[in-house]
């Protein structure tokens, strides 16, 4: 299904776990240095109201006076888990692209403000690079470095899947269950 | 040789190890693709990772952009001594980045600061020994961070997992080391693994089992009964493709040993993501390739 912007609270509790989903339009990386930024009480340099952010430290390259991505896929999100939720509260955003899924903190931030945890394959950088249709614009380059920057991509039917859903599901938790009872009885 | 030339050469192995999977690794996605049931979340992340591998060759760009520790393991001939050798590797990993087939990936563990060319204390991780032969052997392995962080160390015996000191504790740490890793490693994984050795030797020997291409048959026969039932108890956990759910969450089980003191046992894992960027070849004195190993 397609998820477009602007991303309200309205269209994200409508997803469930499970769900494939292409988001289309404004999406912002963040990764360690940028949550522990704002984390600390750091002024966002970008509007984060009803936002994605996608944790993502992609390779950018210089050509003809325009940024082009060359890789972006996500990065391990459980990194973010202490800062993740406060920041959903603090800014009502209401998604978040990564890998690997995040813990009970966040699930329970995502129930409270209203907000979806969305899974990109890990490693599939071309693929997701190329749903970056434009990069509008980058932020604390300097500070963080290329890879911890926060970079704006315009996307176009970016693939995801919710593992983690407005309801309190986690399709992380179920799978962690499943392979706990088979790894009990196998001993 | 010419140290450009050498250099060039050196490039071509990091731009093809960045953007092209071996092709035992692409063979076993293939086969775990065709277990996973239709329509499933886990075929449906397979598919995106085959697609992603055909789109990273033709566009030469890396599969992943997390382009990790460069690592980097030489066999030098007479003809070229370590110092040149590792001039022109590092001369061809900063032109490498600036490329864009490598990510900016090194950073100053004490300032934070990234050195925005790979290069710094460690960077490349080189492992160069005198080979024996008239070629230069280069071996590469790109391991990204998401799989090195799930990476693990036991020390036997455990009482949590109830593992003691043989081969079913090894068994039992190496399956806790597949369920610890869920989806975090970016699975389907490959475990290198050594039993033995003290921590660093341990770690050292885990990575270099790697090396070992995916179909082939440890000739320990004990060792090669062991892959084959963590590789097979491993994919019946159902963790499957990034934790999804699924039949394949491993791609292979490499096992090798080192000898111990007798206070430790030491297993060590280290994991390996879908995205297995490994690569070599062997280079004559004149440069040219003859060889490329995967």
């Amino acid at each position: 299904m397609l998820l477009e912007a602007p991303f309200t609270e309205k269209k994200i509790r409508a997803l469930k776990v499970g769900d494939r989903v292409e988001i289309s339009g404004l999406i912002f990386t963040g990764r360690d240095a940028a949550h522990k930024y704002l984390h600390d009480g750091g002024k966002p340099p970008v509007d984060l109201t009803d936002s994605i952010v996608y944790h993502c430290g992609p390779v950018v390259v210089r050509e003809k006076g325009k940024w082009v991505v060359k890789a972006a896929g996500p990065t391990t999100s459980i990194r973010e888990e202490p800062f993740q939720g406060p920041l959903m509260e603090q800014y009502k955003i209401r998604g978040v692209i990564g890998k690997g899924g995040m813990g009970p903190k966040t699930l329970e931030y995502c129930r409270k403000v209203g907000a979806v945890y969305f899974h990109a394959v890990g490693g599939a950088a071309q693929v997701l690079a190329r749903k970056v249709v434009e990069v509008t614009g980058v932020h604390m380059a300097d500070e963080f470095g290329s890879p911890e920057a926060i970079w704006e991509f315009r996307v176009e039917r970016f693939p995801v899947v919710v593992t983690m859903d407005s309801h309190g599901n986690s399709l992380h938790e179920q799978v962690m269950k499943a392979s706990q009872l088979k790894l009990a009885g196998g001993r | 040789m010419e140290t450009k030339l050498l250099q060039n050469n050196l490039l071509e192995l990091i731009r093809r190890t960045s953007a092209e999977l071996p092709a035992d690794v692409v063979q076993a996605i293939e086969r775990g693709a065709r277990k996973e049931t239709k329509d499933s979340t886990a075929s449906y992340a397979l598919d995106v990772i085959r697609d992603n591998i055909v789109l990273a060759k033709d566009a030469s760009q890396p599969i992943c952009q997390d382009t990790g520790t460069v690592i980097v393991y030489a066999d030098l001939p007479s003809w070229c001594d370590e110092r040149t050798f590792v001039g022109a590797f590092e001369k061809a990993t900063a032109q490498a980045t600036k490329k864009g087939y490598l990510r900016q990936n090194s950073v100053d563990s004490v300032t934070g600061r990234n050195s925005g060319n790979n290069l710094g204390p460690g960077s490349p991780s080189f492992h160069i020994h005198q080979g024996r032969g008239k070629s230069l052997r280069v071996r590469l392995i790109l391991k990204g961070g998401g799989c090195e962080n799930v990476s693990c160390q036991y020390s036997l015996p455990d009482t949590r997992l109830d593992a003691g000191r043989d081969l079913d504790g090894v068994y039992k740490c190496l399956m806790d080391a597949t369920f610890q890793a869920q989806g975090k490693g970016c699975g389907p994984g490959i475990l290198g693994v050594c039993i033995g050795g003290d921590r660093g030797a341990g770690y050292l020997a885990a990575k270099e089992a790697l090396f070992r291409t995916l179909g082939d048959v440890n000739e320990d026969k004990a060792l090669a009964r062991l892959e084959k039932r963590v590789l097979s108890d491993g994919n019946n956990l159902g963790i499957g493709p990034m934790g999804f759910g699924g039949a394949t969450t491993l791609l292979g089980v490499k096992i090798t040993h080192r000898n111990r003191v007798p206070a430790s046992f030491f297993v060590s894992v280290a994991y390996m993501c879908w995205a297995f960027r490994r690569q070599g070849f062997m280079l004559s004195e004149s440069g040219k390739i003859t060889r490329w190993l995967y």
